[in-house]
């Protein structure tokens, strides 16, 4: 479902004397349907940039990223869109959203955005913040004014709201408490028992053992970069 | 300077040759607005220099003339310009409608139906009707020539909104021969229907602002209005105190200083015409001197 | 949709001069339907002058404004004829002003304002304007009450907020914003872009919105394109062209953004 095929990613920092910075090389991974791999190394070894090249969110130089039939490298940005729209979904770490806009909206909007009907989005979105342990007095507020672990939780129902056949999840677990905790890990369980294909970085070791199939050490593709 | 001294109906023969080009155009082109070259006449703009333009141009010296003003012909401005083209083209006038070939306006139509072989040339002193929302001359222009008059509708939506229904009584804008959008100088809209199929031919002349127009003998003039308001051709709910008519164009006129008031036809001619065939209105009767002495108060009724 | 592969709007090799000066320098793109494209660059980088030479209100001196129109499937709109381009201006073009006042009708009130384009476009039923008016002055938030207000009387923000009423009420496929955030308060920016935005995926809208403003093109665009000194430096996904600016220009441009 989602296959990297030497890709490479190199930061050229114009305004630093153009400064050009090798972060990964000779990527290759493939993640079946049904499967989680996490993504392991040390801070800074470019587990988030390798995450953030397979969302089209940093571009990539060289390679190859299919996500299905679709190779986010040569795609068109409307081909990224509809790709990030139907199939390739993306918990990041941070939420972020028009303000103003209800909790109940966030949550529900990827799934309109597919053309799900307004009620059955609102029922999908309801049954996640409930799940997720988000009071029904906030639904109706802008997540903005939340609670860090509030935040992270709406960014998670948000992410889960459409059954992506694809899914990054960056830290999905940190800064929750046992029991939401708990919910995500099902959730993953659940994204994985319909055949989603699932990349993930887990500093959360017991949630890695428990929900990740394999793991990839990103520092093998960074090794002999950093000079 | 003797009046022999001047050309024939005081303009000279190049500038009435002129104004006939243009009021042959703005009758090719019914309800287009013709620019042409205005001259300074011996009479202040808004008192019918477009008109009296106008007149010159197409006067003959056998014609027989008559101006009425507001529909009245012994009005202030009606008489001047009567004496003006006796002085400069000793045409004979007349207060008749019937009578007269050509018949200068501000104001008014005669209630009496006009034939071909009559010009009725209409005082205008704003041609442009889009000129209330659209300040810019090139803009007007445009819009006329790419046929964008919805602009005209908002200004009866404007009216309907404030007043429930469309206030607009006088300078009701109308659509001619399904083109152009024009503006009929401020007739009242009671005579908005008699411009349209009228049997004789209807010039427009605007002296400030340089432009003519024209509408051809029965040409299609139709009111703009909603299909649920749509355009009603108003007038006081009174008969005339005078001639007792109930199909003509009234106006109101206080009589004493108790607020007695009275409505009398605003067409002179028309309401001197039914009292000689005998009709007698309410007031007629009770007020022997204002029915004789008075054809109608020189007032200025808005 | 059946056209959705289609472009509906593709720009080829825009260009405009003045004089020596470059306006804007062999610009292209397609822009698909549903998409929104943010163009982004300093004061005098061109990108109102593209916005203007797209929308008609400028002639480019070279180049296609290629438009899928509705009845003859795309057409040239720098070469139709001026009725045929304004026509489109009023049906399923429209224009946002920076300043609401270029846009409204001051002397016109807010119903009257909103029914234009209705009357423009052959509307007759006084009732069904004013329906469709008050209609959407709700949708943009402003109260039915201030139907017959003149825009006078209105704050900054609702004055913006009619002036989308205005240029959307005949459900046109491509809308133009120059700058619309620009002076407002922060609170009323929020505000509008939350209610764009909502009108933008209700009503499938495409839009190019030109702004300096980088916040507001993260919130509303799809797509962006970063211009310089006439020329497209960099054009690609919003995110991915700020979050990874590969030109020199769209890294100063992003490092420059205050953090809050």
């Amino acid at each position: 479902m989602i296959e990297l095929n030497n890709v490479s990613k190199t930061f050229t920092l114009h305004n630093q004397g153009s400064a050009v910075i090798n972060v990964l090389s000779g990527v290759s991974l493939s993640v079946a349907r049904g499967e989680c791999v996490a993504l392991t190394g040390a801070s800074g070894a470019g587990k988030s940039t390798l995450m953030r090249m397979i969302y089209g969110n940093y571009l990539t130089q060289a390679g190859e990223i299919k996500i299905g039939e679709t190779d986010l490298v040569k795609a068109e940005p409307r081909e990224v869109i509809a790709l990030r729209r139907e199939v390739l979904g993306y918990v990041s770490q941070f939420l972020r959203v028009v303000p103003r806009v209800p909790t109940i909206d966030v949550v529900s909007e990827p799934l309109r955005a597919v053309g799900a009907t307004s009620e059955e989005a609102t029922a999908r979105a309801e049954e996640l913040l409930s799940k997720l342990n988000i009071p029904e007095r906030l639904w109706s507020l802008s997540p903005t004014t939340f609670s860090g672990g509030e935040q992270q939780r709406v960014n998670i129902a948000r992410g889960f709201a459409h059954s992506y056949p694809a899914m990054l999840l960056d830290e999905p677990t940190a800064s929750l408490d046992a029991a939401n905790r708990e919910v995500v890990l099902s959730l993953i369980e659940e994204a994985k028992s319909r055949g989603a294909a699932i990349i993930g970085i887990f500093h959360d070791e017991a949630a890695r053992e428990r929900v990740c199939d394999r793991e990839i050490d990103v520092t093998e593709f960074t090794r002999g970069q950093a000079a | 300077m003797s009046e022999s001294a001047y050309n024939f109906a005081y303009l000279d023969e190049q500038t009435k040759r002129m104004i006939r080009r243009a009021i042959l155009k703005g009758l090719a082109i019914p309800g287009y607005q013709v620019p042409f070259a205005s001259r300074e006449m011996p009479m202040p703009y808004g008192w019918g220099t477009g008109g009296v333009q106008v007149s010159a141009a197409v006067l003959h010296p056998e014609d027989t003339f008559k101006v009425i003003d507001q529909g009245a012909d012994d009005t202030t401005n009606a008489v001047s310009i009567r004496t003006f083209f006796e002085k400069t083209a000793q045409v004979k006038t007349t207060t008749r409608t019937s009578e007269a070939r050509v018949i200068q306006t501000r104001h008014r139509i005669p209630e009496e139906g006009l034939t071909e072989d009559q010009i009725l040339v209409y005082q205008v002193p704003i041609p442009e009707p889009l000129r209330f929302l659209e300040p810019r001359e090139s803009e007007t222009r445009k819009m006329h020539s790419l046929e964008e008059y919805g602009l005209m509708h908002v200004k009866l939506y404007e009216d309907i909104s404030r007043h429930g229904h469309i206030a607009t009584s006088y300078a009701y804008p109308v659509k001619v021969e399904d083109r152009y959008v024009m503006d009929p100088s401020p007739i009242p809209k009671f005579d908005n229907p008699k411009l349209g199929d009228m049997a004789a031919i209807q010039l427009f002349g605007a002296g400030r602002e340089q432009r003519i127009y024209a509408l051809p003998p029965y040409t299609k003039a139709v009111s703009l209005d909603f299909e649920d308001h749509p355009f009603e051709a108003s007038k006081a709910d009174h008969p005339c105190g005078l001639c007792g008519a109930e199909d003509s164009y009234l106006d109101e006129v206080i009589v004493d200083d108790e607020g007695g008031r009275m409505f009398v036809c605003s067409d002179t001619d028309y309401c001197e015409g039914r009292r000689a065939k005998g009709f007698v209105g309410a007031m007629a009767a009770t007020d022997q001197m204002a029915a004789t002495t008075m054809t109608k108060p020189t007032l200025e009724v808005l | 949709m059946s056209r959705a592969d289609q472009p509906l709007l593709s720009v080829k090799s825009l260009s405009k001069f003045y004089g020596a000066h470059i306006g804007c320098k062999d610009v292209s793109f397609d822009l698909y339907p549903g998409e929104v494209m943010g163009i982004v660059g300093e004061s005098g980088s061109g990108k109102s002058t593209l916005l203007n030479c797209m929308a008609g209100h400028l002639a480019p001196d070279r180049g296609e404004v290629v438009f899928d129109t509705r009845a003859d499937g795309p057409r040239d709109t720098v070469q139709m004829s001026e009725p045929e381009r304004r026509m489109l201006s009023r049906t399923d073009w429209a224009f946002v002003h920076q300043h609401a006042r270029d846009g409204l009708r001051m002397g016109v009130s807010a119903g009257g304002n909103v029914g234009e384009r209705l009357m423009a476009v052959g509307a007759r039923n006084y009732g069904d304007i004013r329906g469709k008016a008050t209609d959407w002055l709700q949708r943009v938030e402003i109260s039915a009450d201030r139907v017959d207000d003149r825009p006078t009387t209105f704050s900054g923000g609702m004055q913006q907020r009619l002036q989308i009423a205005r240029n959307l009420v005949t459900g046109p496929r491509l809308v133009f914003m120059d700058e619309p955030t620009g002076g407002l308060d922060v609170s009323v920016q929020a505000r509008l872009l939350d209610l764009v935005r909502g009108l933008v995926r209700d009503m499938g809208l495409s839009a190019i919105i030109v702004t300096h403003d980088l916040a507001v093109v993260r919130l509303l665009a799809d797509r962006l394109m970063v211009m310089k000194s006439g020329h497209v430096v960099e054009a690609g996904l919003t995110d991915q062209v700020l979050d990874d600016p590969q030109h020199a220009y769209s890294q100063l441009l992003v490092s420059s953004v205050l953090q809050v």
